[in-house]
């Protein structure tokens, strides 16, 4: 039994703090939250690539370290403990994977080494309006390779040169690869956590690069997310384990009633409940890395138990952490919000914990069925 | 990261498995370590007899004792593949995992060498008498009496009444935590005894709990006369003579027993649901029990990580502490919500009528209790907070008083 991360990996997770603690301070979050025009730090992005961040999954063939997902997996955890407000998810969980998945050689090598070396920013375009994207509500479709349609949220969508797009193509929903350079109107949106902007997106006639074969566009949808979603479930427990610190760092210092609030069991067991949430949370993510970095048939399960567990930790640790300050922590200043923003940000990107539900049951059902 | 042996743990695994193969029991005896009978106690004896002669019944004990001088992790890969087997319930775990290792830490050699090989054999059981009327979570407000005789023997005589002592009805002996100076604060008046349970002085009386079964019992000392070189620990010490009982407590590494989400899922299968359709294709159901795999998934992967500390000669992380909490309100939650979808069907717990012979309804009546032992959900809370989180502990206003200066209520 070796259910750990090696001590290269923590090695690598040390180092990632460090980084960030000297490049990604709340401050410099706070100048994307609080600058309507900044819509993701570029400084802390070229230095993510510098760093080789963004090619850590990629094999060294097309240009990245090739080290492994659980490399990816403690990266993750590091850039959402500090709410990085950069386009990683984005460009490397939802684009990179994808190529790497389904994409051919001239694909894989017209990007890869390009997406490694932070020339490209990546965005992933399904949703087109409110509730559960279907096929049957598909409206977005390519013609003669040619994109129309249009596409809401989509995160990153303002800053991206390139989007993962699923689209009708001769009536069957097919995945896209569409260069970002022309046939496409941006409109920036107002969301929720501005540290992560979204746009709508108006394509028409926009050039749309199929990956993988016609009609696989949703199985290789879910294949892609499955694979995000591990590496998101580690965003999201970084983010929760910060949010577990400040409340207690908070409720060691605060007086009320002649004692520090730590010692009120009111608070101790709020700080137990999330420790628990955190900790479920985590070894659900763990299992979906090992599931992720080594293709187990087990993936689609494992993923979904780890996202499922990881939103309702972040979210829980996010607003319990804002309880646990108090009127302060309903302030603009205090960077509880932040999280909070975030916890919302990351539950709902990839698909909200509810569609994970419906589809872990459904696995399940054949799973036990057969 | 892989769910593999060491090339170590493999060889030990397999040594393991060829052993319980010739050894082992291949047919279900019954019995329920829960119930108030003890008809299995014979199979239950035999088996562990005869693991102690192969060195399996206290892997991490030292050879000397009748050991293998293991390491944690050989007694888990043993309890794993010992589990394949239909083997009998064991009523030792309480003494071999907590009152004989505390008798052997405080005890003579003379003493020590007495009890360690029976209990290891199965031929004696013990139990542990700590709780009280008058305490479960806080076992530093013992109350049962220890005064020693005026007449220069120094012996003691015990009274008072000790209370969910498990397995107290067929245990040969106990170790019971007493009080030994009501001038001093709680936590520096108590000392800690060996008993012989055949003494007349203590009577074994089973509570009926709520559930119906009686695994939990009262026990009263009435001038019950031990002697001093039953003392374990220094006099008035006890109560650092029980923490070292309680820190002896073993690795809960099993999981969490009663029915689960797979049991529910199989059951919503063939139940019909509000609209008609099976409730299996309830959406509010399908929720919950992705709630639950997703909880019994991360407990399971808890223990993962514990036993790869344990595999790495580590300390387990406070990551095993979060598990009963998560287990018994699950159990109650699950147990709960699938006697809701039988309906009205739902209040009929008979065997012979209910899905699974009742499993949801015995975890509906059982799962109270296991919120409580071994730690309420509210202790267990507090000790995450306190010993894992660094939280301060509460204000205290028990702990510089004497104790026959407290107020005890009633």
């Amino acid at each position: 039994m070796n259910f750990d991360f090696s001590d290269d990996q923590k090695f690598l997770k040390t180092e990632a703090r460090k980084f960030l603690d000297a490049n990604c301070s709340t401050a410099k979050v706070r100048k994307v939250l609080d600058d309507e025009k900044v819509a993701y730090d570029a400084a802390l992005w070229k230095a993510v690539a510098a760093q080789g961040w963004l090619g850590a999954a990629i094999p060294e063939e097309h240009g990245g370290l090739g080290l492994g997902h659980l490399e990816l997996c403690v990266i993750a955890e590091e850039l959402g403990r500090v709410v990085a407000p950069i386009p990683f998810a984005s460009t490397v969980y939802f684009l990179a994977e994808a190529v790497m998945l389904a994409g051919s050689d001239a694909q894989k090598a017209a990007l890869l080494p390009r997406i490694a070396a932070g020339e490209i920013i990546g965005c992933v375009a399904t949703s087109e309006g409110p509730g559960v994207l279907t096929a049957a509500a598909l409206q977005s479709s390519v013609t003669g390779g040619k994109l129309s349609g249009t596409k809401l949220p989509v995160t990153d969508g303002d800053i991206a040169t390139h989007a993962l797009v699923i689209a009708k193509e001769n009536g069957q929903p097919g995945l896209f690869l569409v260069d970002l350079s022309g046939g496409v109107t941006r409109e920036a949106l107002q969301t929720l956590d501005p540290t992560r902007d979204a746009a709508k997106l108006t394509f028409a006639g926009a050039p749309a690069d199929r990956l993988g074969a016609p009609g696989e566009g949703f199985a290789l949808l879910e294949q892609v997310t499955d694979r995000a979603a591990v590496l998101l479930s580690f965003e999201q427990c970084g983010g929760a384990d910060r949010c577990l610190e400040m409340a207690k760092a908070y409720a060691m210092e605060r007086y009320a009633f002649g004692r520090v609030i730590a010692s009120y069991q009111a608070i101790k067991h709020k700080l137990a409940d999330i420790y628990i949430k955190n900790e479920l949370a985590r070894s659900n993510a763990y299992y979906g890395a090992w599931a992720l970095n080594t293709s187990a048939p087990e993936l689609p399960v494992a993923a979904s138990a780890a996202r499922i567990a990881a939103s309702e930790a972040f979210w829980f640790a996010s607003k319990e952490n804002i309880q646990t300050h108090g009127g302060i922590g309903f302030t603009w200043e205090i960077d509880a919000h932040l999280y909070y923003r975030r916890s919302r940000q990351l539950s709902l990107v990839a698909g909200a914990p509810r569609v994970w539900k419906e589809r872990l049951i459904s696995h399940l059902e054949r799973r036990n069925a057969a | 990261m892989d769910f593999n042996d060491t090339p170590e743990e493999a060889a030990y695994r397999t040594q393991a498995k060829a052993w319980l193969e010739a050894n082992a029991p291949k047919r279900d005896g019954g019995g329920d370590v829960e119930g108030a009978n003890a008809d299995y106690m014979p199979a239950s004896r035999a088996w562990q007899a005869k693991k102690a002669a192969a060195g399996y019944a206290c892997i991490t004990w030292p050879k000397e004792w009748g050991g293998q001088g293991g390491n944690p992790i050989q007694q888990v890969i043993f309890n794993q593949e010992e589990a394949r087997y239909p083997i009998p319930p064991n009523p030792f775990t309480i003494g071999l995992g907590m009152c004989v290792p505390t008798v052997a830490t405080f005890a003579d050699a003379d003493t020590k060498a007495r009890f360690v090989g029976p209990a290891l054999r199965g031929e004696e059981i013990w139990c542990q008498l700590f709780s009280e009327p008058s305490g479960g979570s806080d076992v530093a407000a013992a109350r049962t009496k220890a005064v020693r005789v005026d007449d220069g023997s120094g012996d003691w005589i015990i009274d008072g009444q000790k209370v969910w002592t498990t397995g107290a009805q067929f245990s040969n002996f106990g170790i019971v935590v007493t009080r030994t100076d009501t001038d001093a604060p709680k936590h520096k008046g108590m000392t800690m005894f060996w008993v012989d349970m055949s003494d007349p002085g203590i009577e074994v009386r089973p509570i009926h709990q709520m559930s119906g079964g009686s695994g939990f019992n009262e026990v009263f000392f009435t001038g019950v006369r031990v002697k001093d070189s039953q003392r374990l620990g220094a006099v008035n010490d006890g109560w650092k003579v029980s923490l070292v009982t309680l820190m002896n407590e073993r690795l809960a590494v099993g999981g969490a027993s009663g029915a689960g989400w797979s049991q529910f899922m199989e059951a919503a299968r063939g139940i019909t649901g509000v609209d008609g359709r099976p409730a299996l294709k309830d959406q509010a159901l399908r929720e919950k029990l992705a709630d639950w795999y997703v909880q019994a998934e991360g407990l399971k992967h808890t223990r993962n990580r514990t036993m790869t500390a344990l595999s790495r000669g580590q300390t387990p992380g406070p990551e095993s502490s979060i598990g009963k909490v998560v287990a018994a309100t699950q159990m109650q939650d699950l147990g709960n919500e699938a006697l809701e979808m039988l309906d009205q069907y739902g209040i009929i717990s008979d065997p012979e009528l209910a899905p699974l012979r009742g499993a949801f309804h015995a975890s509906v009546m059982s799962s109270p209790g296991l919120r409580i032992a071994g730690g309420t959900d509210e202790i267990l809370k507090n000790i995450i907070a306190e010993r894992v989180l660094g939280l301060p502990g509460d204000i205290r206003v028990d702990k510089d008083v004497a104790f026959k200066d407290l107020p005890t209520g009633r």
